[in-house]
């Protein structure tokens, strides 16, 4: 088991610097390479060619004039000391930008993400109890109805309706411009005032796609031998219920959980925009408008490095949870 | 174990059509037709979820022959008057925008290049998964770690961001290319699954008879393996088609990708720059390519939901009315749904 773990997190490492080493080969595959654009404009007004090299360097830990494999190691070591550069066009270190950031994304992805579960795998259990019911059939169209709107879509509608149009909810910004930035009552409130839409809109339609999956798994599990045997034994519907099917029905969804993870903390790249809620996708889109490389990476790496820690997490209480996950491959192979 | 191969002289008892030696080609032809092409047909016309799927995608295809051949006006600037509203002028249906474009022939003419998108997007998607899915599946051992330490490491990288900046690399302006690139790490999940699956059919009989018959590894995967995971992966298909479908509105909407073809997301995004969510006189402009988004959306989801039926056994004798068995095969067809 120990050595289960260690492989584990050997291969968080593995994963984060194959990701760190490709953002690198992106960087100079991006139009123009490296910074020509912004070299030519130095250039241009008369900045000594040795100092614009040196200022560039500074920029994204590369120096446009060495070989590649030496700015590969200095971008690698760079970013090993948490040296991400420095974003262009808002002259800060990319590292405080980020870091301002992150925990809105990581809020309003983590609670959508688990209100999802939590409604998705409710209405899926109910619907299989009571399966062919009119309660199924209704809540069966609505699912699909709401997997077939795009969340951009939902966020666009609630937009239009609860900020523009009743003026309820704030339209823009993670926390009012008055409010003061620490932890207390009113930064609370405000918060969540401006994260209602957001985690609403990106939690509808997922909630439906998954209250469909939770149902189909309780109707297989439902038809299950030892779920009969656990009705003969006289046992109560509760514990049926909760111990019997809802642990098996949940457990397939676990890999789905995993996916869905990645595909929504990417998908915060249009939310975020949307709703101008400065998180790391909403910095990743204004960066790429204003060419600012570095911070650019540096969003792309950041949300690479969450998911990366996040599936490592579920990972590794996934087998707490299922027994029969077996840590190693005894497969015999062809 | 490999003479067999060699061995052609005797009884060719290994062919797949000596399993009805004393039939003629045109009775095997229509056997073959009534299995695999009239059953599932009603099959699945009698769910209602597959009939209103293909309404609705004959709906887009009619669209789309519309536009391919030119049977409604291009869209382009003050070609009528502007702001008309929905059905205020019969020559403008959906009405038109600020700048007097006929927003019919924006929604028609942008059909087409995504049709071609995410069909695309689905091919490869599907195509690579089942490639990678079966063959770690079914050899194991080294390959087996190799080919999921690979789609782990893919899995590992957001989507969409990604999406984005390769989008912004290389600047795709072909359809079909950008359906590749918006899916261009969806395999990794569905192969994943797929090799879950492949891990139990591999231990059937009739697998390990064609491994001691020494049939080869291309064939046992594409005679044996590959058959059993086709409703998984026609399902996934149309998930996978609509993924692409709302990642590149998305994107198109976000103004991240180049506007060279019309697509609804480049309409949604004039509208929204437009200023159509602030006053009523312009929601149409808004509405017309969401309407349009989520009816396809729904032909595709319903689709997958009903071909779930058409390839689940069980289900179908359900149908038939010849057993009351309430299980679905399904474990999680659906579970990769996102956006």
């Amino acid at each position: 088991m120990v050595n289960y773990y260690v492989r584990r997190t050997a291969r968080v490492f593995v994963t984060i610097y194959l990701v760190a080493s490709l953002t690198f080969g992106l960087v100079r595959l991006l139009p123009g390479g490296p910074f020509t654009l912004l070299r030519a404009q130095l250039l241009r007004q008369g900045v000594p060619a040795d100092e614009v090299d040196a200022r560039i360097a500074n920029l994204q830990n590369i120096r446009p004039d060495a070989p590649l494999w030496r700015q590969y190691i200095d971008y690698m070591g760079a970013l090993f000391q948490g040296n991400l550069g420095e974003s262009i066009s808002l002259g800060e270190p990319v590292v405080s930008v980020l870091a301002s950031a992150a925990p809105w994304t990581i809020f309003v992805v983590l609670v959508s993400t688990i209100l999802v579960f939590v409604v998705g795998i409710f209405l899926g259990s109910l619907q299989a109890y009571w399966e062919g019911s009119r309660f199924d059939q209704l809540v069966t169209g609505v699912s699909i109805s709401l997997m077939s709107v795009p969340f951009y879509v939902v966020a666009v509608i609630a937009l239009y309706i609860f900020a523009y149009q009743f003026g309820w909810l704030p339209t823009a910004g993670t926390v009012a411009n008055g409010v003061e930035r620490e932890l207390g009552v009113p930064f609370v409130v405000s918060a969540l005032k401006h994260s209602v839409l957001p985690i609403l809109s990106y939690t509808l339609g997922a909630a439906g796609g998954q209250a469909l999956a939770m149902r189909g798994n309780s109707i297989q599990v439902l038809g299950n031998d030892y779920v009969q045997v656990a009705r003969l034994r006289g046992l109560s519907d509760r514990r049926i219920a909760t111990r019997y099917v809802a642990r098996n029905a949940i457990l397939p969804m676990y890999t789905g959980f995993l996916l869905l993870l990645g595909f929504r903390l990417g998908g915060t790249v249009i939310l975020e925009q949307i709703f101008s809620y400065t998180g790391l996708g909403y910095y990743m889109i204004s960066a790429l408008n204003a060419n600012d490389y570095p911070l650019m990476m540096g969003t792309f790496l950041v949300i690479t490095v969450a998911l990366v820690l996040g599936v490592y997490v579920a990972d590794l209480t996934y087998s707490k949870i299922d027994p029969r996950i077996s840590a190693g491959e005894s497969d015999e192979a062809y | 174990m490999k003479h067999t191969e060699t061995d052609s002289t005797g009884v060719d008892w290994r062919s797949e059509n000596a399993s009805a030696p004393d039939m003629s080609t045109s009775e095997r032809l229509r056997e073959v037709y009534e299995e695999r092409i009239r059953t599932p047909m009603v099959v699945a016309w009698a769910d209602w979820r597959t009939r209103f799927g293909f309404i609705i995608l004959g709906f887009y295809l009619l669209m789309a022959l519309v536009a391919v051949l030119g049977l409604w006006r291009e869209p382009s600037t003050s070609q009528a008057p502007r702001y008309l509203m929905l059905f205020e002028n019969m020559n403008y249906p959906l009405g038109t925008t600020a700048s007097g474009v006929d927003l019919a022939a924006l929604i028609i003419h942008s059909t087409p290049s995504i049709l071609l998108m995410i069909t695309a997007g689905a091919v490869w998607a599907t195509g690579i998964a089942v490639g990678i899915g079966t063959l770690a599946g079914y050899k194991g051992g080294r390959v087996d770690r190799m080919l999921m330490s690979f789609s782990d490491l893919v899995m590992a990288i957001p989507g969409l961001p990604l999406v984005i900046i390769l989008a912004v690399t290389l600047n795709p302006e072909n359809p079909i290319l950008l359906g590749v690139i918006i899916n261009i790490s969806y395999w990794a999940g569905l192969g994943r699954s797929l090799r879950s699956q492949v891990l139990t059919i591999r231990e059937n009989d009739y697998v390990e008879a064609s491994r001691t018959m020494g049939v080869s590894t291309p064939k046992i995967i594409a005679k044996d393996i590959i058959p059993n995971l086709m409703p998984y992966v026609t399902v996934n298909f149309v998930f996978a088609a609509r993924y692409v479908m709302f990642a590149s509105v998305g994107l198109y909407f976000l103004g991240v990708l180049p506007y060279s073809t019309q697509n609804w997301g480049v309409t949604l995004n004039f509208a929204y720059s437009g200023g159509a969510l602030f006053s009523w006189s312009a929601a149409h402009w808004l509405l017309a390519p969401m309407v349009a988004i989520m009816g396809l959306s729904l032909g595709l989801i319903l689709l997958g939901q009903g071909m779930d039926r058409v390839f689940n056994p069980r289900v179908r004798t359900r149908m038939a009315g010849e057993s009351k068995s309430t299980a679905s095969d399904d474990e999680d067809a659906g579970v990769t749904e996102v956006l």
